[in-house]
C-alpha cells in the first residue's frame, strides 16, 4: 500500500488490523501522524507490549523495506552508519601500485562508494531508495549518550556527512520508529523531536482479540481463560509482569501440550513461559495460582 | 492553517492578543497557545516550536473528533509517561470544565480577562500538579533570604515536637574553626555551623570510580587497531603498514544512586544530608536520588536545581512523609520493582543513608536487600549512629540488612563524608566478596568490635 492511500486514522487502524496488529484508536492516531508529519515516533512501554512489532507491521503495510538498528552499549558510527572496507582498500592500492596509476586518482578511487560498507542508518537515507523505508531504532535506551547525540542530527535533517565523500541526503526520508524500555532516560532533546506514545498493557477484551488475531484456531475457551489469568497476574505484585508476547508464548506452549482449557497441572508446567524470575514463580506457584485459576475457571 | 501557525509562533513572542484578532477565526490557535501556556505553568515543557508543530499537525486530523483531537495534542506535546496524569487533568480542566465557565463571561475584554483566567486555576489543583511535576511555582519565590529562612525554621520548630534546640538559636554562637567543625556531629550543629558546613561541602570535590565502557577512543597506545587512521596514514607508503595507530577503551564515571531515610529518627540529620546529596549530585553527572520514610519518593529532578536552598525546599514540598515512621523494606521493595531497572544499569553504586530503625517487615527487608545487592556494583550503607564509638547494629532492621552491605560507614560529621568521598573515588571493577561466609563474618565482626 502507498502512504498516500492512508488518508484517515481509520485507514491506518484497518491496515494494521489486516496485518494482525490490534491497535487502539489513539495508537493508530499517533502512527498516522508520524506518517503524515514525517516525524519519528518514540514508543515506550513495558517489555513485550508490541513496540517493535509496530515497525514490522508498518513496513508490511507500506510494502517497503524494514531497516533495523538494534542498539547496544558502545554502538558507534562504524557499526551504525558506515565503515570503510579496509582490506579491499589496501588490496586495491597494491593493485594500482603495480599498474602504475598515479597517487591522486588512487586517493579519489579508494574513498569512493565502492569501498563503503553501509550500515543501517546510511542504508535508511540512501538516496537510491525509491520508496521511504521504515527505520526501526530498537531499544535506544541501551545505547550511550554519545550515540543519542549523533542521532539528533540525523533525525532532524536526514543527512549524513562522510568526510571523504560529502553529504548524503535522503530523497525519501525514512519512517522512523524508536523504541525504549526505559533502562535509561532518553534525553529531552531527542524526545522533543519525536511524537511520543506510551503503549500500555491491553485491556482484557483487547488482549483477547490480539490472541485470536495472532493465533487463529486457538480454542476460544482457552484464549478467554488465558487472558483472564494473565490479567490477574499483572495486578499481582510481581517483579516482572508478563507482556502480550508472554501471553502468546504461553498459549503456544499450552497448545503444544494439547490443552483445551486451563487446568492446574499444565499451568504449573508451563508457568515458565509467563514468569521469568524465580521469585515470581515462587510467589505465584502456590496459593496465588489456585486462587486465580479458580476465579478464571469460574468466569467461563 | 499553515499560514496561521506561523503567526501562532509570534503569539508566543509577543502576546497579548487583541480581542478582535481572536474573533477573526483564530480562536482555536489562541486556545491552543493558551493551553500550552497552562501546561508550561504546571511544568510540562512545551516550547513555541512544539506549539508550531502541533498547529501544523492538526491539519491532518479531524479536530471535531474529540478523541482524535485529544490524542493529537497528547502525542505532540508530551514527552514522558510521568506527565500523562497531569496532562490529562489539565486537558479536562482546560477543554471541558473551563469551557463552561468561559461561556458565561465571553464578552469581557481580552487582556484583562486572560490575566484573570490564568489566576483562576484552582490553587489546590495547581499545587498538587506542581508537587507532582516539581515545577517551579509562585510559592518558591517566597522565603528567599537567609533571614526569612531562619525565621521560618524557628516557626517550624515551635510547631514540631522534635527539639532541635541549637538550630533554633541563631545568636550567641560563634563560627567554629574548620577542624572542629569537621569532627563535630551534625546532630549538635548550630545554625551558623550549618551554614559554614554547607560552604565547606560546596568546596568538596567528588569523584566516582570509573567503569570501562564499550566505546573506544583514539590513543597513543591501546589494544585495538584504529583501522581508519591506519589506512589514511599509510597511504603514502603504498599500503605498506608502517605506522600503526590504536584505540583504547573509554572510561566513564559510574552512576550513583542515593536512597536517603528521612523518617522521624533521622530528622536531626536528614536536612543536612539533603544538602550533601545536593552537592554530590551537582558535582557529578549521573546521580539519582530518592528519599523514603513510609514511602519512596524520587527527588532527582528537584535536587538538580542549582541553588541548594531552592532544591531542599522543593524536596520538602514533594515529600509527604517527613519525620514519620520508617519502612525500609517497603521502600526498597518499591525501588526494586519500579526503579531498579531504570536507574541501576551500567554498574551503579548504591548509597543508602539510614539509621536502620525499621518498623516494617524484616523478612521483606532481607529479600529486597539481597535483590538490591545483586543488581548493583557496590552497596554502601551510611549510618549516622555509627559515629558513636559504642554503637552496635542491634536493631532488627540493621541486623537484617547488614549481611547484604558491601561497605558500612558512618555519616555523622564532615570528616565521615570526606572519607566516603575517598572511598567512592577508589571503587574499581573488582567485585566485592559476597559469599555467605563473608556475610557471616561481617555480622560477627560488627557485633563484637568497637568502631
Amino acid at each position: 500500500m502507498d502512504q498516500e492511500q492512508l488518508t484517515t486514522i481509520e485507514d491506518v487502524q484497518r491496515a494494521m488490523f489486516i496485518q494482525r496488529y490490534i491497535a487502539d484508536r489513539s495508537l493508530a492516531t499517533s502512527v498516522f501522524l508520524a506518517l503524515k508529519r514525517r516525524k519519528p515516533l518514540l514508543l515506550e512501554g513495558e517489555p513485550g507490549v508490541g513496540k517493535t512489532e509496530i515497525a514490522k507491521v508498518l513496513a508490511a503495510i507500506l510494502d517497503t523495506k524494514l531497516i533495523r538498528l538494534q542498539c547496544y552499549e558502545g554502538i558507534d558510527v562504524s557499526t551504525a552508519v558506515y565503515e570503510w572496507n579496509y582490506t579491499r582498500q589496501m588490496l586495491h592500492i597494491r593493485l594500482m601500485e603495480v599498474a602504475g596509476i598515479n597517487r591522486q586518482d588512487e586517493l579519489k578511487e579508494i574513498f569512493g562508494p565502492d569501498f563503503l560498507i553501509q550500515r543501517p542508518l546510511l542504508q535508511a537515507i540512501d538516496p537510491s531508495n525509491t520508496q521511504a523505508p521504515v527505520l526501526l531504532i530498537d531499544e535506544l535506551d541501551r545505547s550511550d549518550e554519545e550515540f543519542e547525540a549523533y542521532l539528533l542530527e540525523l533525525l532532524s535533517d536526514f543527512q549524513i556527512t562522510i568526510p571523504e565523500i560529502g553529504t548524503i541526503q535522503a530523497k525519501e526520508p525514512p519512517i522512523v520508529i524508536i523504541t525504549s524500555n526505559r533502562t535509561r532516560e532518553i534525553h529531552d532533546a531527542l524526545r522533543r523531536r519525536c511524537l511520543y506514545y506510551w503503549i500500555d498493557f491491553p485491556t482484557l477484551e483487547k488482549e483477547y482479540s490480539i490472541v485470536l488475531a495472532r493465533m487463529p484456531g486457538v480454542p476460544e475457551q482457552l484464549a478467554r481463560q488465558v487472558c483472564a489469568f494473565v490479567r490477574e497476574l499483572r495486578s499481582a505484585d510481581l517483579y516482572k509482569a508478563p507482556g502480550i508476547a508472554e501471553t502468546l508464548d504461553w498459549i503456544s506452549s499450552l497448545l503444544a501440550l494439547d490443552q483445551m482449557e486451563l487446568v492446574e497441572g499444565a499451568v504449573r508446567d508451563t508457568l515458565g513461559a509467563l514468569l521469568k524470575y524465580q521469585d515470581d514463580v515462587l510467589k505465584v506457584g502456590g496459593n496465588e495460582m489456585y486462587r486465580i485459576l479458580k476465579k478464571v475457571q469460574g468466569v467461563s | 492553517m499553515n499560514a496561521q501557525s506561523q503567526e501562532n509562533g509570534d503569539y508566543f513572542a509577543s502576546q497579548p492578543l487583541q480581542p478582535l484578532e481572536i474573533e477573526r477565526g483564530e480562536r482555536l490557535l489562541y486556545r491552543l497557545t493558551e493551553f500550552g501556556r497552562i501546561l508550561w505553568e504546571v511544568g510540562i515543557d512545551v516550547g513555541p516550536r512544539k506549539m508550531l508543530d502541533l498547529a501544523e499537525t492538526l491539519d491532518y486530523v479531524d479536530i471535531t473528533n474529540k478523541e482524535d483531537f485529544y490524542t493529537t495534542l497528547k502525542c505532540s506535546l508530551l514527552a514522558k509517561h510521568e506527565q500523562e496524569p497531569v496532562f490529562d487533568q489539565m486537558y479536562l480542566y482546560y477543554w471541558y470544565m473551563r469551557d463552561r465557565q468561559d461561556k458565561k463571561a465571553d464578552d469581557a475584554p481580552g487582556a484583562a480577562k486572560r490575566e484573570e483566567r490564568r489566576m483562576r486555576l484552582p490553587p489546590s489543583e495547581l499545587k498538587r500538579l506542581a508537587e507532582h511535576l516539581n515545577a517551579p511555582s509562585e510559592q518558591h519565590k517566597a522565603f528567599r533570604s537567609e533571614m526569612r529562612e531562619s525565621e521560618r525554621r524557628r516557626r517550624f520548630e515551635e510547631h514540631s515536637q522534635e527539639d532541635d534546640d541549637d538550630a533554633a538559636d541563631p545568636q550567641g554562637t560563634a563560627y567554629s574553626a574548620i577542624e572542629m567543625l569537621r569532627k563535630k556531629d551534625f546532630e549538635s550543629f548550630t545554625w551558623d555551623e550549618v551554614q559554614e558546613a554547607k560552604k565547606l561541602m560546596a568546596e568538596m570535590r567528588w569523584d566516582l570510580g570509573l567503569r570501562p565502557t564499550r566505546r573506544k577512543r583514539p590513543a597513543r597506545r591501546g589494544s585495538y587497531p584504529d583501522m581508519r587512521r591506519i589506512v589514511r596514514r599509510n597511504l603514502k607508503y603504498g599500503a605498506e603498514l608502517l605506522e600503526l595507530t590504536w584505540r583504547e577503551i573509554k572510561y566513564k564515571p559510574r552512576p550513583l544512586v542515593i536512597i536517603c531515610d528521612i523518617s522521624g529518627s533521622m530528622s536531626m540529620y536528614s536536612r543536612f544530608l539533603l544538602h550533601f546529596i545536593h552537592t554530590i549530585s551537582n558535582g557529578l553527572l549521573n546521580v539519582e536520588a530518592f528519599v523514603f520514610g513510609t514511602r519512596l519518593t524520587r527527588i532527582t529532578r528537584q535536587i538538580k536545581r542549582r541553588d541548594v536552598d531552592d532544591a531542599v525546599r522543593d524536596v520538602s514540598k514533594t515529600v509527604q512523609d517527613w519525620s514519620g515512621g520508617t519502612r525500609i523494606g517497603d521502600a526498597l521493595h518499591l525501588f526494586n520493582r519500579k526503579w531498579a531497572r531504570r536507574v541501576l544499569g551500567r554498574g551503579a553504586i548504591v548509597l543508602i543513608i539510614s539509621d536502620g530503625w525499621d518498623r516494617g517487615d524484616a523478612s521483606m527487608l532481607e529479600v529486597e536487600m539481597d535483590r538490591l545487592q545483586h543488581s548493583c556494583h557496590r552497596l554502601i550503607w551510611l549510618n549516622p549512629l555509627l559515629g558513636s564509638p559504642d554503637y552496635r547494629p542491634l536493631t532488627i532492621g540493621m541486623k537484617t540488612a547488614l549481611p547484604y552491605i558491601d561497605d558500612f560507614l558512618p555519616a555523622h560529621n564532615l570528616d565521615s563524608l570526606i572519607s566516603l568521598g575517598n572511598l567512592l573515588g577508589t571503587i574499581d571493577d573488582s567485585r566485592p566478596v559476597r559469599s555467605a561466609a563473608a556475610r557471616r563474618k561481617a555480622v560477627a565482626e560488627w557485633s563484637k568490635t568497637s568502631v
